[in-house]
């Protein structure tokens, strides 16, 4: 089976047919939820703070239901119009916004207390068009800076991603590296094929006064 | 959802368009009001990120007048209950954000911004 960000663009490849068959999948929403958990605890807010956070490629609301559950305040952002729309229908609490992350934000500097986002970085990976400001290192570009001045100071973003080379995972964290994060990549199971699982831990500033949890 | 608090926080993101490009003006809204359960310590603990007088702007465009013109010094929970009220149970379902600096107009449809540019506004 083809990976998906390499047969179509997000926004084309979730139409509304294959929204629905995700969204309902309960393979799907187990790991999603499994890993929004683990983002969350690597995030490592400070206990009873009501944060309000950032869920970037948020999709159809999967990891903003379990952010809804946690008493977090949020903001998704999505580049797909069908996913955006079933998350509608779920009645998420959060402010949902059609959204190319590859473009930028427009969020005014220290916005968030954290950001998280669940299997979204690989789609950045993919150029869309020929045009130069569409190449894979200009959108993380714009990404990650226009993030990082969207985050408080200190602060974390988690970011699980599935990167098919060490090479990605390279471009990935020089690029969030040069914007001005600290941290780095963390891999859960790094020995089991399927159970592997790649998260980005970026820190603006210290990224809070704690160690990343293991 | 498009909520107040959310759009205190949105500036332009067209390329160049770096100055006067905060608050985004709100155009021919529809709102819908839904309650949401009141954290006074969210919302205490929210207020050093918010631009006051667009705030305030904002909730009189929508016909909320309850936020006085200055940020008080004294916040009580009177207070409180009404900045509850206009950050988070406000909610624009229809209308547009327009940036005050290059013009370029945020749609909002069924209740979700189209952040979007063209490739000629992308920085
Ligand atoms: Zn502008």
């Amino acid at each position: 089976m083809s990976r998906p960000e390499l047969v179509a663009p997000p926004e084309i490849y979730y139409g509304d047919i294959e929204a629905k068959k995700y969204t309902n999948n309960t393979r799907v929403q187990q790991i999603q939820a499994d890993m929004t958990y683990r983002a969350l605890e690597l995030l490592n807010l400070p206990p009873d703070d009501p944060a309000f956070l950032l869920d970037i490629g948020c999709g159809s609301g999967l990891s903003g239901e379990i952010l809804d559950q946690e008493g977090y305040t949020w903001v998704g952002c999505d580049i797909a119009p069908s996913m955006l729309e079933v998350a509608l229908e779920r009645e998420v609490e959060g402010d949902l916004f059609l959204q190319d992350i590859g473009q930028g934000f427009g969020f005014r500097p220290g916005s968030f207390d954290g950001a998280i986002s669940i299997s979204v970085l690989q789609w950045l990976l993919n150029a869309e068009t020929s045009h130069p400001t569409s190449s894979p290192p200009h959108r993380l570009n714009r990404f990650f800076t226009t993030l990082h001045s969207a985050l408080r100071n200190p602060s974390r973003a988690v970011l699980q991603f599935y990167p098919t080379s060490d090479d990605q995972i390279q471009l990935i964290t020089s690029t969030a590296q040069k914007a001005g994060f600290g941290g780095g990549v963390i891999v859960d199971y790094p020995n089991s094929k399927k159970a592997r699982k790649v998260f980005l831990c970026l820190f603006v500033g210290g990224g809070g006064a704690q160690q990343v949890p293991q | 959802m498009v909520r107040l608090i959310t759009h205190n926080l949105l500036a332009c993101h067209a390329k160049g368009c770096t100055s006067n490009n905060f608050p985004l003006k709100l155009q021919d809204v529809a709102i819908e009001v839904r309650e949401a359960e009141f954290n006074p310590d969210f919302v205490r603990g929210f207020l050093p990120r918010l631009e006051w007088k667009a705030l305030v702007q904002a909730a009189r465009e929508l016909g909320d007048t309850s936020l006085p013109e200055e940020m008080p010094e004294m916040v009580d929970d009177g207070f409180l209950k009404n900045l509850h009220h206009v950050l988070l149970e406000i909610h624009i379902d229809e209308g547009a954000m327009i940036c005050p600096n290059c013009g370029h107009t945020y749609p909002i449809s069924n209740g979700i911004p189209n952040m979007l540019l063209a490739e000629h506004e992308i920085g």
